[in-house]
């Protein structure tokens, strides 16, 4: 038993049981941005969504889009690819940061 | 549904029909599909007919001949599918495609594309004659590639495939075929895994526009097939623990607009000994036309009273954008 069941995805819409019209505006908010088709495919969409699965290190999302991912055609290789373009997308975040870490330094005269 | 397994009982095919108020009746008679033999130069992971080099069985001449005979007779029938195992390694081959086109039907052959490299695995025969022979005869070929890229193709097909199909189309797009002028080839995708297949008319732009770019290739058409859980693809979904779940996946998403045009309205599927099936897949199932009749029997009026066999496995025809010899069906 784990906190992270994979079967609690299928529960998702119990989240609903309280103030269903939130619910149901989120419900249909998801299925419009990532499950038509638009100015990106649903391929780009699934894969953009793997990514940030990956950044926010989201279990049922993980599951979820690499399944989605290959049922709309993308290959592992840009799945891979994906990830890396979040992996890329956080050490930059990160380094990014040093900026501040140097102006810290400049202002203590170090 | 007593003495089913709990997963056949769980995923019942034909209270799914009953819930969408869908009732299937034969329509017209128009494809005949034949089992030739169960040889293969491959042994997929994820095939339905357990094909491999060490299978034996061919159809017998006895069964060839009336199959003819009922191709001659049956106005309806237009098609004659040709299937395997890889078709061409049926003792009678040629001579059945060409008695075939001589009566003026369309012959489509399963064409798995590496035969023509490989040769016959038991006997050592060269096939590279096969796209010659193809375009002469005015074949329809429709080849399995399961990807634009290695990496599916081999996982699903064996180490070296991919390569040696695009050899093969190389040869097929040389004597004609792909190139708009008639002689038709098709592609077929299935996935590489327990997941549903992409939309078919995507999935075709993608195969298009990378075969062409990359190796310079063309074909006229992309089917997308839902891999079926029987034979060999179900014995890996049990060793993996995942069958349940795959066929959940399935049964999840019937669609009705698919389930109406499912193949077994149209088509008579016939095992090397002359069995008659409702499908290809039943064939495989031994889940034979009702009362077992064989081709000796068969006629377009015996078939009109016959009710189609479902079972579970037939969710692997109406998920998603459907699924068909003649790929997706919604």
């Amino acid at each position: 038993m784990h906190y992270f069941e994979s079967g609690d995805l299928g529960r998702f819409s119990e989240v609903g049981k309280f103030r269903k019209e939130l619910w149901d505006k989120f419900s249909a908010y998801y299925e419009e941005v990532v499950g038509t088709e638009g100015a990106l495919t649903k391929r780009e969409k699934a894969l953009i969504a793997l990514a940030v699965a990956h950044t926010r290190q989201c279990p049922y999302c993980i599951d979820a889009y690499t399944t989605s991912c290959l049922e709309r055609g993308a290959s592992p290789e840009q799945m891979t690819e994906a990830i890396h373009v979040a992996a890329a997308m956080d050490a930059g975040i990160t380094l990014v940061h040093g900026v501040q870490m140097h102006k810290h330094l400049d202002e203590l005269g170090a | 549904m007593n003495g089913l397994p709990i997963a056949e009982a769980r995923f019942d095919f034909e209270a799914a029909l009953a819930e969408h108020g869908l009732s299937l009746p034969r329509r017209a008679w128009t494809t005949l599909q034949l089992n030739v033999t169960r040889l293969c130069n491959q042994a997929c992971v994820h095939c339905h007919v357990d094909a491999s080099p060490k299978r034996t069985e061919h159809m017998s001449r006895e069964v060839l001949e009336r199959c003819l005979e009922l191709l001659a007779g049956v106005p309806s029938l237009e098609l004659l599918d040709v299937t395997g195992g890889a078709p061409e390694l049926y003792l009678h081959f040629r001579e059945l495609v060409e008695r075939a086109r001589g009566l003026g039907k369309r012959v489509m052959v399963r064409h798995n594309l590496s035969v023509t490299l490989d040769g016959n695995p038991q006997t050592g025969e060269a096939m590279d004659w096969l796209p010659e022979f193809f375009a002469e005869q005015g074949l329809e070929v429709v080849s399995s590639l399961p990807y634009y890229e290695e990496y599916f193709t081999d996982k699903q097909r064996g180490k070296g495939v991919f390569d040696k199909s695009l050899a093969a189309l190389r040869r097929l797009n040389e004597v004609g075929y792909g190139q708009g002028a008639g002689l038709e080839l098709t592609l077929v995708y299935n996935p590489a895994g327990s997941f549903l297949p992409g939309d078919q008319a995507s999935l075709e732009r993608d195969f298009k526009r990378a075969l062409f770019e990359r190796h310079g290739l063309r074909f006229d058409r992309l089917f997308t097939i839902t891999n079926m859980p029987i034979a060999r693809f179900r014995r890996d979904l049990e060793r993996r623990g995942h069958y349940e779940r795959y066929m959940g996946k399935l049964a999840g998403a019937f669609n009705p607009a698919a389930a109406a045009n499912v193949m077994c309205r149209d088509l008579i599927s016939v095992d090397h000994d002359g069995r008659v099936f409702d499908c290809d897949f039943n064939q495989m199932l031994d889940l034979p036309c009702q009362g077992d009749p064989t081709v000796f029997d068969l006629s377009a009026e015996l078939l009109a009273d016959l009710p189609i066999r479902f079972a579970s496995h037939c969710f692997g025809c109406t998920a998603g954008g459907g699924s068909s010899c003649g790929g997706a069906t919604a």
